[in-house]
């Protein structure tokens, strides 16, 4: 069966390429931003000093590859480390924490799609590892199953604060779940389909959701409907992303880790290759997190402005090399994402833990919702009558400043604190 | 789906539903459940059943269990690792699990043995008669494709579509049930 074996043989080569080559070396990376952005937003340096003794050799300067390698330093300082196991630690739970928080991140690549199909020699190969149609479902589900290692790690590390911060976790992950699931319905109505790779062709032909200035490979701006869309998707955005941010842990809610009130969270216990486990998923979430940001609102791999179609057409003896270029784009948006994330951590300072659930629960649930009733009736618009989208908009515009009443009856007066 | 996954699956899920009673340690416990519903989902994907799968580990793995652990950890069941095994409730789960497998060989062995025609592209091409020719559901069943989530949501909003909306409603009833019941015990 050779046949079999050739494409056993292109599946382990897709996964090991786009898993291991394409977005693992990408923590590194963002690493490597995390630390030469915030120097620049806090007016330093930063690390830029690694690279090639050469004074020891009796040269005058040093060649330090700009701080290139600082990430290399780094993680060859978390593996030579002593690995220490404190003694009142539950051990299997412990061991099996930090694999629980990698192990779902770098599952989820499998559905990201990372370019167009690459033809080599007549042969067409998609460049996603699995080109499921549940896409974003896959991956929400996966990735929820990264908070047992943060919760595990808290429990198993048996002392407090670890464990307040497992607990923090828990609660604010399924929290900002519900946010999260809720905010991309807008964009799966439009699209009408749950595959990624779908997903992004269509963008590519007809503008992104964010962008919708071509239609069918010529510029020019869509029909109203598709125009009016705009708010819905914009607003599924919004949420989304900020839902994002509290799913991985970063920097306006990254709670679980908050080092002025729990030490450092839920892996104060951990040292060595395991905390640098923790940190690889941290940054391995955050990664595809942006993937799937960039890859439902923002395009995928697409150039945008109807050069798709030609770019996909490129060949240079007979390698059809225009999926590597849309390669080259989706990681370019990327890593621009990356560095939005990492600008958004060093400008905005930490939230309080009940302004999170608050944002979470009052906020961000309930406009998710009225938008997921915004995106239908302008969905719906062209197929009803006019009587029957004006009675709607009156309804959704009341419900709207119902809920907004609500917020603002409920919301408890805070007791005056004496001392 | 082939045998040897469906051996595999069913191993884990097996595996994970005797861990469950096995262990004496309630975290330890949750947790095979989760491995158990993870089996579960493999199996379902296994029957092209893509979307329930998924939803099982988001829904079930992902949200119900983490509570569950989220609770265990915090009550600190001390006393559930002491326990002695006494007898009853043993034959109480032996007589069940016996009663349960005397039921399922009793339906076995009425239905007939027919097996499920293949998800070939002859007989999802054959299916494709029953859809709106111009919607998305024919469309990819004659690429032979099993479009499981739109034919999901066709059968749900044609065929029952008054009970999900009744559901809905209770479902709603419920959280408002949990609202009121919380504030109470707050005031």
């Amino acid at each position: 069966m050779p046949d079999l074996l050739i494409q056993l043989a292109i599946i382990i080569t897709k996964i090991v390429v786009l898993t291991f080559i394409v977005v693992l070396p990408l923590v590194p990376v963002s690493v490597y931003f995390e630390r030469r952005f915030s120097a620049v937003i806090q007016d330093r340096v930063g690390p830029n000093r690694v690279g090639i003794p050469f004074t020891l050799l009796g040269f005058k300067k040093d060649f330090h590859f700009f701080g290139l390698i600082q990430p290399i330093a780094d993680g060859l300082k978390l593996f030579l480390k002593e690995d220490f196991t404190p003694a009142h630690v539950r051990k299997a739970f412990y061991w099996l924490a930090p694999a629980l928080t990698v192990v779902p991140a770098l599952i989820t690549v499998c559905v990201v799609p990372f370019g167009s199909p690459i033809s080599i020699f007549g042969h067409t190969e998609k460049l996603v590892i699995a080109d499921l149609d549940i896409g974003p479902l896959f991956i929400f589900s996966v990735a929820s199953l990264s908070v047992y290692g943060i919760t595990l790690a808290g429990w198993a590390s048996n002392s407090k604060f670890p464990f307040i911060g497992g607990v923090r976790s828990t609660a604010q992950m399924i929290s900002y779940e519900i946010a999260l699931g809720l905010s991309i319905i807008p964009v799966l109505l439009f699209y009408g389909d749950l595959n990624l790779s779908k997903i992004v062709q269509f963008q590519a032909d007809n503008g992104w959701l964010l962008l919708p200035f071509w239609k069918n490979g010529q510029l020019g701006h869509a029909d109203l409907n598709t125009l009016l869309y705009w708010i819905p998707a914009f607003i599924a955005f919004l949420i989304f992303t900020i839902s994002i941010f509290a799913e991985t842990n970063r920097m306006p809610f990254d709670l679980p880790e908050c080092e002025t009130e729990l030490v450092g969270g839920y892996h104060t216990e951990y040292s060595s290759m395991k905390f640098a486990m923790f940190f690889m998923g941290e940054y391995a979430a955050m990664v595809i997190g942006s993937a799937l940001i960039i890859t439902l609102f923002l395009g995928g791999w697409s150039v945008g402005f109807g050069l798709d179609a030609y770019i996909a057409k490129f060949e240079i003896f007979g390698i059809g090399i225009g999926g590597f270029i849309h390669m080259g784009c989706f990681l370019t948006k990327l890593i621009a994402f990356i560095l939005f994330f990492i600008l958004v951590r060093w400008t905005v300072p930490r939230f309080r833990y009940d302004q999170l659930m608050k944002l979470g629960w009052v906020v961000f649930f309930e406009a998710a919702l009225i938008n997921v009733f915004l995106a239908a009736l302008i969905l719906a618009a062209p197929q009803l009558k006019g009587v029957i989208i004006g009675i709607g908009s009156v309804l959704l515009i009341a419900v709207t400043f119902a809920v907004i009443w609500v917020a603002k009856v409920s919301e408890e007066t805070p007791k005056v604190l004496r001392a | 789906m082939p045998s040897y996954l469906f051996w595999l699956f069913s191993t884990v899920m097996l595996i994970g539903g005797t861990a469950v009673i096995a262990f004496r340690n309630p975290v330890s416990s949750a947790l095979s459940v989760v491995t158990c519903f993870v089996g579960l989902a493999g199996l379902f994907i296994g029957l092209s059943a893509f979307f329930v799968g998924v939803i099982q580990i988001l829904v079930y793995t992902g949200a119900v269990m983490v509570l569950f652990l989220f609770i265990i950890m915090l009550l600190d069941l001390k006393d559930e690792e002491r326990r002695a095994n006494s007898l009853a409730p043993v034959a109480a789960g032996l007589g069940l699990v016996i009663a349960f497998v005397v039921q399922l060989i009793g339906i076995l062995s009425r239905s007939p043995d027919k097996s499920l025609p293949p998800l070939d592209h002859a007989t999802l091409a054959s299916a494709a008669a029953d859809y709106l020719p111009s919607g998305k559901i024919a469309a990819s069943l004659n690429q032979g494709k099993l479009p499981d989530v739109h034919l999901i949501g066709h059968t749900l909003f044609t065929q029952y579509n008054l009970p999900l909306q009744i559901l809905g409603v209770l479902l709603l009833v419920a959280t408002v049930g949990v609202v009121v019941l919380s504030k109470k015990q707050a005031g």
